[in-house]
Order: C-alpha cells, then sequence, then structure tokens
C-alpha cells in the first residue's frame, strides 16, 4: 500500500456505531412486501473494512445512512462516500468495495451508483468515471490479486 | 411507438454471465456473441429459431469482449481481457483458433477487420490502437502502434469502404487515422463528447459517423472534404468532421453501442438503462443540420444493461442485441410512415 508501514492518515476521526434496524409490527407482517429502503443498503455497507485502519466504513464516517438513496420502484442506489483525507489512495478501492458489496447482495435488477461526497478528494471525477465504467470493474474483479484485497474488505472482522 | 419494434424470440445466450457482444456474418447467416464466461458462441437459424451451432471455449482465459468476421466470413477475431486477440478459421462448421495475435499490455477492447480483409484494428486499455497486416499464409504483422489517445481505447471501427480507422476512448474523444507513407498517422480528434465514448458506427457512405457516450448522448458527425461547399475549415489535406447533431434527452444512462443500419438507415442504440431504441433523420431535414425522431423504444428490452445492439446485413430492420443478463433477443423494427 503507501510507504510501508506508514499510514496515511494515522489517527483518524473515530465515530459511534448506529444501532441495529428497529424491527416494527409492519416488518414482521409476512403479508406486506417490504421495500429496500436506504437503511437496509446502509446496513449493508457499514460493516465493510477500511482497507487500512483496523476499523468498519461506518466507524470512519466513510459512509453514513444520510448518503445513501434508494428508489425500489425505480430499482436505482445511489451511494456517497467521503474518504477520510482529500488525498486518500484508496478512495478507488473502497468505492470499488462498496459497489462490489451491493451487486452481490441486491437483485439484479438494481443499477447501483457509487461516487465521491462532492468536495471530499482531489481526484473525485477520476475515481467517480472509473467507478462508473463497467468494463473496467469487470476486468478489475477478473485479477485476482485485487480481488482478494477488495474480499479482504467486505469479510466479517474477527 | 412502442409497436414499431416486436420481439421475435430470446435466448439464454451465456448464461449466469454477461453477454457483451454480437457480430453478425457478412450474410447474415451466423451471429457470433461473446461473454463473461470466457467463450464465444455461434448460433444459426433452424427453422423459426435461433440454434446454437458451437462453442468456442479454448481460446481465452478471461472475458471475452468483442468479435468481428472478417469480410469473406470464413475468419472471426475476438478481443479479449486476457490481452490477446485470437483468430478463428472456420471449417465447415467447427473453427480453430490458427493464431494468436499478442503485444497489447492489458485488456483487448476491441477488434474490427478493414473492408479489404487485408488489415485488422485492436485497441486495448493499454491506450493504444495497433494496426496488423495480414497475408495469404495467415500471417499477422503489426504495422503500426498508434498511441493519439491519452486513455483507454474502448471500441475501433473501419470506414465501410475505405481504409480510414474510426477510434473511441475514454478520453472522451474519437480519432481517425490512415496510412501515410509506410506508417498510419491521425488525421482527426473529434471532441464534444463530455464522457467515455463508448462505441461508433459509420452510415452506409461513409460520410457521416454516430458516436455514442457514458454522457447519454448519441453525436452525429459530417465528413467535409477540403474546398467543401459549406466553407469548413480543413487542416491540410485531410478532411473535417463536424458535429451536425446531438440525440440527447432520450436515454438516462450510459450508450453503450450504436448500430447505424445499411440498408434502411435507422440508428439503434444500446443504453445502460436496459432500453433499445431506433432514431430516423427526418425526411425533409437539411444534410448539413439534420434533425433526428425517435421512432422506437422498447424500455426494459432486457433485464439490465443492453450492452450490443446489431442490425442485420441482409434483412430490412432486423436487429440483435445482448444484455448483462446473459440472453441475446431477435427484435423486428417496422418503420412507421
Amino acid at each position: 500500500m503507501v510507504g510501508g508501514n506508514q499510514l496515511e492518515n494515522a489517527n483518524p476521526l473515530i465515530y459511534q456505531r448506529s444501532g441495529d434496524r428497529q424491527v416494527t409490527a409492519q416488518d414482521e407482517d409476512e403479508d406486506i412486501p417490504d421495500k429496500i429502503d436506504d437503511r437496509e443498503i446502509f446496513d449493508l455497507i457499514r460493516s465493510i473494512n477500511d482497507p487500512e485502519h483496523p476499523l468498519s466504513l461506518e466507524e470512519l464516517n466513510v459512509v453514513e445512512q444520510v448518503r445513501v438513496k434508494v428508489n425500489d420502484d425505480e430499482s436505482t442506489v445511489a451511494v456517497e462516500f467521503t474518504p477520510t483525507i482529500p488525498h486518500c489512495s484508496m478512495a478507488t478501492l473502497i468505492g470499488l468495495s462498496i459497489k462490489v458489496k451491493l451487486l452481490r447482495s441486491l437483485p439484479e435488477r438494481f443499477k447501483v451508483d457509487v461516487h465521491i461526497t462532492p468536495g471530499t478528494h482531489a481526484s473525485e471525477h477520476a475515481v467517480n468515471k472509473q467507478l462508473a465504467d463497467k468494463e473496467r470493474v469487470a476486468a478489475a474483479l477478473e485479477n485476482s490479486h485485487l480481488l482478494e484485497v477488495v474480499n479482504q474488505c467486505l469479510s466479517a472482522r474477527s | 411507438m412502442k409497436d414499431s419494434l416486436t420481439l421475435l424470440s430470446r435466448l439464454s445466450a451465456h448464461p449466469d454471465s454477461r453477454c457483451w457482444f454480437l457480430a453478425w456474418n457478412p450474410t447474415g447467416t451466423l451471429l457470433a456473441s461473446c461473454g463473461g464466461d470466457r467463450t464465444i458462441r455461434i448460433w444459426g437459424k433452424e427453422g423459426d429459431s435461433w440454434v446454437c451451432k458451437s462453442v468456442l471455449g479454448e481460446g481465452h482465459q478471461r472475458t471475452v469482449r468483442k468479435v468481428a468476421w472478417s469480410p469473406c466470413g470464413n475468419y472471426l477475431a475476438s478481443a479479449s481481457f486476457d490481452a490477446t486477440t485470437c483468430i478463428w478459421k472456420k471449417k465447415q462448421t467447427q473453427f480453430e483458433c490458427v493464431t494468436t495475435l499478442e503485444g497489447h499490455e492489458n485488456e483487448v477492447k476491441s477488434v474490427s477487420w478493414a473492408p479489404s480483409g487485408n488489415l485488422l484494428a485492436t485497441c486495448s486499455r493499454d491506450k493504444s490502437v495497433w494496426v496488423w497486416e495480414v497475408d495469404e499464409e495467415d500471417e499477422y504483422e503489426c504495422v503500426s502502434v498508434l498511441n493519439s489517445h491519452t486513455q483507454d481505447v474502448k471500441h475501433v471501427v473501419w470506414h465501410p469502404n475505405q481504409e480510414l480507422l474510426a477510434s473511441a476512448s475514454y478520453d472522451d474523444t474519437v480519432k481517425l487515422y490512415r496510412e501515410e507513407e509506410d506508417d498510419w498517422v491521425c488525421t482527426a480528434t473529434l471532441e464534444g463528447h463530455e464522457s467515455t465514448v463508448w462505441s461508433l458506427a459509420f452510415d452506409k457512405s461513409g460520410e457521416q459517423l454516430a458516436t455514442c457516450s457514458d454522457d447519454n448522448t448519441v453525436r452525429i458527425w459530417r465528413q467535409y472534404k477540403l474546398g467543401n461547399e459549406q466553407g469548413v475549415v480543413c487542416s491540410g489535406s485531410d478532411p473535417s468532421w463536424k458535429c451536425i447533431c446531438i440525440l440527447s434527452g432520450f436515454h438516462t444512462r450510459t450508450i453503450y453501442d450504436v448500430s447505424w443500419s445499411h440498408l434502411t438507415g435507422s440508428l439503434a442504440t444500446a443504453c445502460g438503462d436496459d432500453a433499445i431504441r431506433v432514431f430516423e433523420e427526418d425526411t425533409c431535414s437539411d444534410p448539413q443540420q439534420p434533425s433526428f425522431s425517435m421512432t422506437a423504444h422498447m424500455s426494459r428490452a432486457h433485464s439490465q444493461d443492453v450492452n450490443c445492439v446489431v442490425w442485420h446485413p441482409k434483412e430490412e430492420g432486423l436487429l440483435a442485441s445482448c444484455s448483462d443478463d446473459g440472453e441475446i433477443a431477435f427484435w423486428q423494427y417496422q418503420r412507421l410512415e
């Protein structure tokens, strides 16, 4: 990664994790179809591991529920993520991990867009363009080394 | 409007994978498809249905991104993420890989045969376009490496009757090349798209070019030769290409492919919003400033992104499409008068 053991952002701010989803009576009613909502998407991505720190993306405030927009009827999901520092070299990898997690978890009808929160990264446009290019994402995921790194971010922390 | 495009049949071509691209052989008797499952499949019609005639599974180690038939119809070229291009020779119903072209540093994104059949072009994420010469013994020699683009090159296509090559890139531009004194040179850069240009197609005459992009627009460009009546300035003796029409507001996501029918002049697009659309030039429109109307819109043509559309070379209105859902669909387009 960057400069051996030197962390890019050695002392990141750590945020409180949100509680578990409050299950309502309607959620438990099997006769009512439950639409996929913002919280459900957030629950899928909040526990993704940061590639650098032994912390989740939620604990580093890289992902927040307010930056998740889902429209179940139109089958669209848009997620903005905020790198901890504007020159974070991991931004593409973090975005790719979020995208892969959602592509693996959601029904195939969903269009998944992952962007950097506007104004929070020096190479925002370049990273966004790469994440939006499905051909490059497909090729990247055929690279076994890169796939292993993504899978590490997506694995459950022991 | 919807009735102008009718589904004829649909088949699962690359199950549990995506189907990236389709190519009709020159007579339209065979359709080649390729996909994320690393295979190429050859489809032929039996009665009313399309059946798989062969599976070419041994050539590539990674995704097969595009396929192209030689003008004689006896060869098929396949471009792969494994950085190689395979040349397959057709022997009755079977295909044999006769050559593997190596040289690109990483994913080969597209391959195209010149109308003479003596030249082949490939392009790659390594930002280069390669021109290969073919001799009678099936030997391929790289005659030029063109490094004009600053990013990933997505697609290459030859002019329908000249040795003029066009390429589309992640750098948002289109470039044109021709041979000059034993080497190939870039003669024009078409700027205007605001994001990746995914594909491009010449019209029958080769005087117009349609390009499609991640900016959700299609642009139509026209060639203006030196000394043209319209007064379009040319640099040197090469023709100049000018954008004469922009189709915007129709597509809601990335447009991955465009096909320009050489039989009817209809323009079809494949879009990331799962739809197929057809456009026609308006009958009384000025050729220097044409206007186009959308004459068909099949929303949910596929259950996922449509990656490719291609008009049949001989049968008017017959269109094939393929998608991330792994399927191929055949459509009949009826122009409404």
